[in-house]
C-alpha cells in the first residue's frame, strides 16, 4: 500500500465549542488553564447510575421555534446553542457570500442523533395496543433520524450544497474533516461547514454501563488506576476553506487526516492498536509531515483499562517519547459522536493560544504507559498537533492540525 | 468524476442476487415479489452471525456478492456504508428495555445499535484494516454514499466498496418510518482506468424543483419509493439495460447527482 499523497491545507477560518465546561471557545479556553472540569455526578433526567457526566446546561430552558420547531429536541437544541457561539453564524453567512449557497457541504457527525425522543416516545406507548404517542410520527424524521443533525444544520444556516451525516460511534466528527476535504478536493464545494452534535441519553448511559466501562468518579486518563470513561455532550464546528484564499500566517489549518479500521472487535481495540497506527502514519503522509514534527498529541484518552494502554502503544510506536501527549476528557467527558470536533477546536486552541494541557484528573501517569503523557499544562509555542480518535466497529480517525507557515 | 464498476450485489424481494435482479431490470423477466431467504452471508463467523441484526446479514450479503465479481481482495478495499436509518430492530429492543424498570440492557445490543455495525461487522468478517464510513442522508442515503465513494475513489484513487441498505421497520417504530420490504445494493468501483465493465461520471448539479424520474414498471418503483436504499434502482436499471444513459438522483432537495452511465455489460 503506498502511502497517501499529501493534501491541500485546508484553513479553520472560524470554529466554535460548547461543552459542560461552557458555550463558546472562551470558557473552553479559561477552564483548561484553570483545570477546571465540567464532570459532576450525574443528574441526567431519572438516571441512578453512580457516575459522572460532563452535562451543558441550559438546555432545558428553551425550545425551537418557527421554522425550527419539527427540530425540537435536546440535540439539536445543543447544535443550535453551538451554532450561536463566536460569531459563526456570522462566519457561516459571509461564506455562504463568498462561494453561494450551493457550493459550501454541510458534513456533520454524531453517534445517537436525537435518540432520546424515540426513548422518551417509548415510554408512553398505548399498553394495549403498543402504538407510539401521536406527537412522535412526524417527528422522527427531524429528531431521531441519522440525517436530522445535518438537516438541522444546513436549515439553520440557509446552504444547499452536499450535506450528510456520518456516524461512526465515536470516530464520526473527526472523520467528518475527511468527507469534507475529498469533497473540497474533487471541486464538488469551495468551503465546508464541519462538526458534531452528541448529547445525553439513556440509551448511551445504560448502554455504557453494560458494558462495564463507565467510572463511578470523574474519568482519569492514563492514571494507573483509571477505571472506566464519564460520559459528556457536546456541539462543535469547523468552517474549512482552502487555505490559499483565506488563510494568514499563523492561522490553523487542517494539514492531513488518516482513516483505518481494526478489523477486530466491535467494542475492544486491536491488542497492538495496529488500526491506530495506520490512521496515524496516514494522517502524517497527507500532512507531509514526519513524527519528529509533531510537539503535541491530543489523545482520544478514554480512560478505559484497554484504549489508554493500547493507544499508548500505537503512539509510542511512531512518535517514541518525544511529543507531549494529554487527554481532555477530564474537562468534557467522552463526548461520543461530537468527540472529533471536540478535541480537534481544543486542539486548534492549544495551537493558537501556545497551551498544551496536563492531562486532568491523572493523579500518577501508569507507569505501563510508554509515551510522555502530560499532568501540569505547559506554556509553549506548537506548530503542529495531532489529533486522535477511535471508536465501535474499531473505527479510527486521526486529524493533523497546524499553523500556516 | 469518473469512475468505474466491477462488481453489484443486491437483495430484495424479487430481486435475490444481481444475476436474476439483472434480468428482472432488464425486462427480461416479470418482476415477481416474494419472501427473501434469510442471507447466508457466510462471510460472517458462525457466532457472529446468529448474533447479527438483519442490516448486518443483508449488508455483508450484498458486500460479499459485490467483492466476489470485483475479484479484488476485501482486505485492500476502503468501504463506505449508507443507510437512512440504521439499525431501526435494535433501537426497538433497547428503548422497550430502557422502559424497564431495571433498565438493564445487552452490551451486545448497544454495541450493536451504532451506524456502523454492518460496517464494523464487514471489517471483522474480513480482517479489513482500510477506512470505513458509515453515513445517512434520509431518503438519500444512496445518492449521499456514491458521492461519498466516488470522492473516495477519485481523490485517494483508490476502490471502494460501497453498500447501501434499509431493513423493514418494526413495529411501532414503523408508525413513524414505514419501509416494509428490506432492500440491500452493493457496488464496487474503481479508478477508470482500472478497465472494468461499467464506466459512470458523477457530477453535481443544483436541483430545479421537479422530482428525479421514477421507474416505468409500477411494481418496481412502489419498491423504490418505499426504501431509500431502492433508489439505487434507477441506477441499476440502467445498468441491466445496457447503459448509455443518464439518471439523475436527488440529493437533499436542493441538488441532484447526475450519473452518466457509458454503454456497459455488467
Amino acid at each position: 500500500m503506498p502511502d497517501p499523497k499529501p493534501m491541500t491545507p485546508l484553513t479553520l477560518s472560524a470554529y466554535t465549542l460548547v461543552t459542560a465546561n461552557g458555550r463558546g471557545v472562551g470558557p473552553v479556553l479559561e477552564a483548561l488553564r484553570e483545570r477546571r472540569s465540567g464532570l459532576k455526578p450525574c443528574d441526567f433526567e431519572d438516571v441512578t447510575l453512580k457516575t459522572s457526566i460532563g452535562r451543558v446546561s441550559g438546555l432545558d430552558d428553551f425550545s425551537l421555534d418557527h421554522e425550527l420547531r419539527p427540530f425540537d429536541c435536546r440535540n439539536n437544541r445543543l447544535a443550535w446553542l453551538g451554532l450561536q457561539q463566536d460569531g459563526f453564524m456570522v462566519a457561516a453567512a459571509e461564506a455562504k457570500q463568498r462561494y453561494g449557497a450551493h457550493r459550501i457541504a454541510v458534513v456533520m457527525g454524531t453517534s445517537t442523533s436525537g435518540i432520546l425522543e424515540t426513548e422518551h416516545a417509548y415510554r408512553e406507548r398505548d399498553p394495549h395496543t403498543d402504538r407510539l404517542p401521536g406527537w412522535y410520527s412526524p417527528r422522527y424524521r427531524y429528531t431521531h433520524n441519522m440525517f436530522s443533525l445535518g438537516h438541522f444544520v444546513r436549515t439553520c444556516l440557509g446552504l444547499q450544497g452536499p450535506a450528510m451525516v456520518i456516524s461512526t460511534a465515536c470516530s464520526s466528527s473527526a472523520k467528518v474533516f475527511a468527507t469534507a476535504a475529498r469533497l473540497m478536493q474533487a471541486g464538488l464545494c469551495d468551503a465546508a461547514v464541519v462538526g458534531g452534535v452528541d448529547s445525553l441519553c439513556l440509551t448511551t448511559l445504560y448502554g455504557f454501563s453494560a458494558l462495564q466501562l463507565l467510572s463511578a468518579d470523574p474519568c482519569r486518563p492514563c492514571d494507573e488506576d483509571r477505571d472506566g470513561l464519564s460520559l459528556g455532550e457536546a456541539a462543535g464546528y469547523a468552517l474549512l476553506e482552502f487555505g490559499e484564499r483565506v488563510g494568514g500566517r499563523g492561522t490553523v489549518a487542517l494539514l492531513g487526516y488518516g482513516e483505518s479500521t481494526d478489523g477486530y472487535h466491535m467494542s475492544h481495540p486491536h491488542p497492538e492498536g495496529a488500526g491506530a497506527v495506520r490512521a496515524i502514519r496516514d494522517s502524517l503522509a497527507r500532512a507531509s509531515l514526519r513524527a519528529e514534527d509533531i510537539e503535541y498529541i491530543n489523545l482520544h484518552g478514554t480512560a478505559t483499562r484497554a484504549n489508554d494502554s493500547v493507544e499508548d502503544k500505537a503512539v509510542y510506536s511512531i512518535f517514541g517519547a518525544r511529543p507531549a501527549c494529554s487527554s481532555t476528557k477530564g474537562w468534557t467527558g467522552h463526548t461520543l459522536g461530537a468527540a472529533g470536533i471536540t478535541e480537534a477546536v481544543i486542539s486548534a486552541l492549544c495551537l493558537a493560544q501556545g497551551l498544551m494541557p496536563g492531562t486532568l484528573n491523572c493523579r500518577r501517569v501508569d507507569s505501563s504507559l510508554k509515551s510522555r503523557i502530560l499532568r501540569e499544562n505547559q506554556i509553549g509555542s506548537i506548530s503542529f498537533a495531532v489529533s486522535n480518535i477511535f471508536g465501535f466497529g474499531g473505527n479510527n480517525c486521526s486529524l493533523v492540525l497546524g499553523k500556516l507557515p | 468524476m469518473k469512475v468505474s464498476i466491477g462488481g453489484i450485489g443486491l437483495l430484495a424481494s424479487g430481486l435475490v442476487g444481481w444475476d436474476a435482479g439483472r434480468e428482472v431490470l432488464a425486462g427480461m423477466r416479470p418482476y415477481r415479489p416474494g419472501v427473501v431467504p434469510d442471507p447466508e452471508a457466510e462471510l460472517l463467523p458462525p457466532n457472529e452471525r446468529r448474533r447479527s441484526s438483519d442490516c448486518v446479514r443483508w449488508a455483508i450479503q450484498v458486500a460479499q456478492e459485490a467483492i466476489g465479481r470485483s475479484g479484488l481482495d476485501p482486505r485492500e478495499v476502503p468501504t463506505v456504508f449508507a443507510s437512512s436509518g440504521g439499525e431501526m430492530g435494535v433501537f426497538d429492543k433497547l428503548c422497550r428495555a430502557l422502559c424497564l424498570p431495571d433498565r438493564m440492557i445487552s452490551p451486545t445490543l448497544f454495541h450493536q445499535s451504532v451506524h456502523n455495525t454492518a460496517a464494523g461487522y464487514w471489517g471483522i468478517a474480513t480482517a479489513g484494516q482500510q477506512s470505513s464510513t458509515a453515513l445517512s442522508c434520509y431518503d438519500d442515503s444512496f445518492a449521499a454514499g456514491l458521492l461519498e465513494a466516488a470522492t473516495v475513489v477519485c481523490v485517494e484513487e483508490r476502490p471502494v466498496l460501497l453498500v447501501a441498505y434499509d431493513l423493514v421497520v418494526p413495529k411501532p417504530l414503523s408508525q413513524a418510518r414505514p419501509i416494509s420490504e428490506g432492500f440491500a445494493v452493493a457496488l464496487v468501483l474503481a479508478p477508470s482506468s482500472d478497465g472494468w465493465p461499467a464506466v459512470i461520471r458523477v457530477r453535481l448539479e443544483e436541483a430545479h424543483g421537479g422530482e428525479a424520474v421514477g421507474l416505468e414498471d409500477p411494481a418496481l418503483e412502489r419498491v423504490r419509493q418505499d426504501n431509500p436504499a431502492a433508489r439505487s434502482l434507477l441506477l441499476l436499471s440502467a445498468a441491466a439495460a445496457g447503459g448509455g444513459r443518464t439518471v439523475r438522483l436527488s440529493l437533499s432537495d436542493s441538488q441532484q447527482l447526475i450519473v452518466d452511465l457509458e454503454p456497459c455489460h455488467i
